[in-house]
């Protein structure tokens, strides 16, 4: 197992306001890193700076390095639109396109200069298949996307995600606004998926990441608690802050 | 105490409402009063002979009614403001909405906001000095005088509505559709172009018509550089009048039918700006279906 991805004292700015401070992690390759932490403590600051989507935010400033693939994508000659090709996000509030269901997946490769038809039919289906939504929308693939339910287009926008084909899937709070169907259905798929994808995802709901991830990173305040194994984060903290936190004393 | 204030409440309501109620009876007041001046005209001169005939003699011992070339001019002095205002006006709403930071923001904004407020009749004397001369000295023209110059006035007057209307309607799309499309690796370019001008495109297209209204109702700036000669226009350097230009150029001499007919000439004008209107309400309405 190797290691995908690595954070090195990385610090990020809001204006004057210091919202990260010396991340240091490393991300391996096919498993589920879950982070966890009290609202405000940055996990959605931090899994935005991987495929740098914080850059969309004028008042960020990030020192720092993150290494993917041997190189530092904070470097200035580092080609964000690859990055953002290889590293794909899923966000808390599903965000499907006002277009039809099959128009949102073709939306990335097509961006990408995938323009043969017969190819495109294939890399939708496969991505639906791969998000566990082919079965549902089969015979609507050409409908509006904005007819699906909640939990449907969450998994929509995981299969616009995969169909850029990437190695690594970022997810912040994909099953918080979904009822608990569709939350175990997400979860299910997370689990099917790392064999060919390496996960992030940001989760408020502790059962979930014990479930699901292999390592756990707890963020407090900016600063990374603690960072291990999840059977060690759960069962075994360092730290007594994490003891109180998982255990739901705050929060 | 309490019912001090519930008094209060009311008369501020009664005080609103008789405030709407004004305005729609004035526009009431304002179509019946048209109306009923213009209609008279069709006793002595048939529908069709003033709507679609090309000769205007209201004066002469056999008096000519056709409006044919004042509706081609306006229509034709409209669309030509458009074709330069519209892409302008996306392209500079495109770069406040998207692209314009900090003090160049800053400065371009008031500057629109004064473009906005400055008098037609402003526009007019700088068409008249500042673009005929450039027309004329640039083609054919005897005058620099005529459909392309009014066109290009009407075009900046009508700037800031459509590039007002088209950063609004952008900054309107929720920004995770943005971040949606940046995320699979867009361009920042290929996001405005595929994703948001489409979701802002109602509320732009209602800008567009908004701001055909504005043109085609437009009166003093044109009559100052559109050359108003009442002659059906042959191109886009020719002399034009339009139905504004028409009441307005009328109204200080005319008597009789010819009186009469600068109403009709409004009744014409109303019609054209009602549909425009309608048209706007359908998108803006869509707009915020589309939104909801
Ligand atoms: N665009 C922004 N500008 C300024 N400050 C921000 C911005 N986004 C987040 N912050 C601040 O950065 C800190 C971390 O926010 P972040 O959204 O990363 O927290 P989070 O851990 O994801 O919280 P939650 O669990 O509620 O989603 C907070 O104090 C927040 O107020
Ligand atoms: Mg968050």
């Amino acid at each position: 197992m190797a290691t995908m991805i690595e954070v090195r004292k990385l610090d990020l700015h809001y204006g004057d306001f210091k919202a990260l401070h010396g991340i240091d992690m490393e991300i391996e390759e096919n498993e589920v890193t879950a982070l966890i932490g009290p609202s405000g403590c940055g996990k959605s600051t931090f899994i935005r700076t991987i495929n740098r989507m914080n850059d969309l935010i004028d008042s960020v400033r990030i020192d720092g390095e993150i290494y993917y693939g041997g190189e530092n994508i904070y470097d200035d000659r580092y080609d964000v639109i690859e990055l953002r090709k290889r590293i794909g996000m899923v966000f808390q509030k599903p965000n499907p396109f006002p277009m039809s269901i099959y128009d949102n997946i073709a939306y990335g490769p097509r961006i990408h200069g995938k323009k043969n038809k017969a190819e495109l039919d294939i890399l939708v289906e496969k991505s639906l298949h791969h998000a566990a939504l082919w079965d549902e929308v089969k015979d609507r693939i050409h409908s509006p996307a904005m007819g699906l339910s909640g939990g449907q287009q969450q998994r929509l926008c995981l299969a616009r995600t995969l169909a850029v084909e990437p190695d690594v899937v970022l997810m912040d709070e994909p099953t918080s606004a979904l009822d608990p169907v569709s939350t175990a259905k997400i979860e299910d798929l997370v689990h099917e998926l790392k064999k060919d994808y390496t996960i992030v995802i940001v989760t408020h709901n502790m059962q979930q990441a014990g479930r699901i991830s292999d390592r756990t990173a707890f963020f407090l305040n900016g600063y990374i608690e603690e960072f291990g194994t999840t059977d060690q984060i759960f069962f075994n903290p360092v730290s007594s802050k994490t003891e109180a936190y998982i255990s739901g004393k705050f929060g | 105490m309490n019912k001090v204030r519930l008094m209060g409440e009311r008369v501020m309501e009664r005080f609103l409402m008789i405030c709407a109620l004004i305005s729609i009876i004035s526009v009431l007041f304002m179509t019946v009063f048209i109306f009923k001046e213009g209609l008279p005209l069709f006793k002595h001169v048939g529908v069709a002979d003033f709507l679609f005939g090309s000769q205007w003699d209201p004066q002469g011992d056999n008096p000519l009614f056709g409006i044919l070339p004042f509706i081609v001019g306006s229509i034709m002095v409209t669309a030509f403001s458009m074709v330069i205002a519209v892409p302008i006006g996306l392209a500079v709403g495109i770069f406040m909405a998207e692209f314009a930071k900090g003090r160049i923001a800053d400065v371009l904004r008031s500057v629109i906001e004064l473009l906005a407020g400055i008098p037609s009749v402003i526009y007019g004397l700088f068409g008249y000095i500042a673009i005929a001369p450039v027309v004329r000295s640039l083609t054919s023209s005897n005058t620099g005088l005529g459909i392309l110059t009014g066109a290009i006035v009407l075009a900046i007057m009508v700037l800031p509505t459509i590039i007002n209307i088209t950063e609004v309607s952008l900054r309107a799309v929720p920004s995770h559709l943005k971040e949606g499309s940046m995320g699979v690796g867009a361009s920042h370019w290929q996001t405005i172009v595929k994703i948001l001008v489409p979701a802002a495109s109602s509320g732009i297209t209602a800008g567009v018509i908004l701001a055909m209204g504005r043109s085609i109702g437009e009166t003093m700036a044109v009559l100052m550089v559109a050359g108003n000669s009442p002659t059906m226009p042959r191109g886009l350097l020719s002399s034009a009048r339009t139905l504004t230009m028409n009441i307005a150029t009328g109204i200080s001499y005319a008597s009789g039918d010819h009186w009469i007919s600068l109403f009709t000439t409004g009744m014409v004008l109303f019609v054209f700006i009602l549909v425009l209107n309608i048209v706007v309400q359908v998108f803006l309405k869509r707009s915020i279906e589309k939104d909801s």
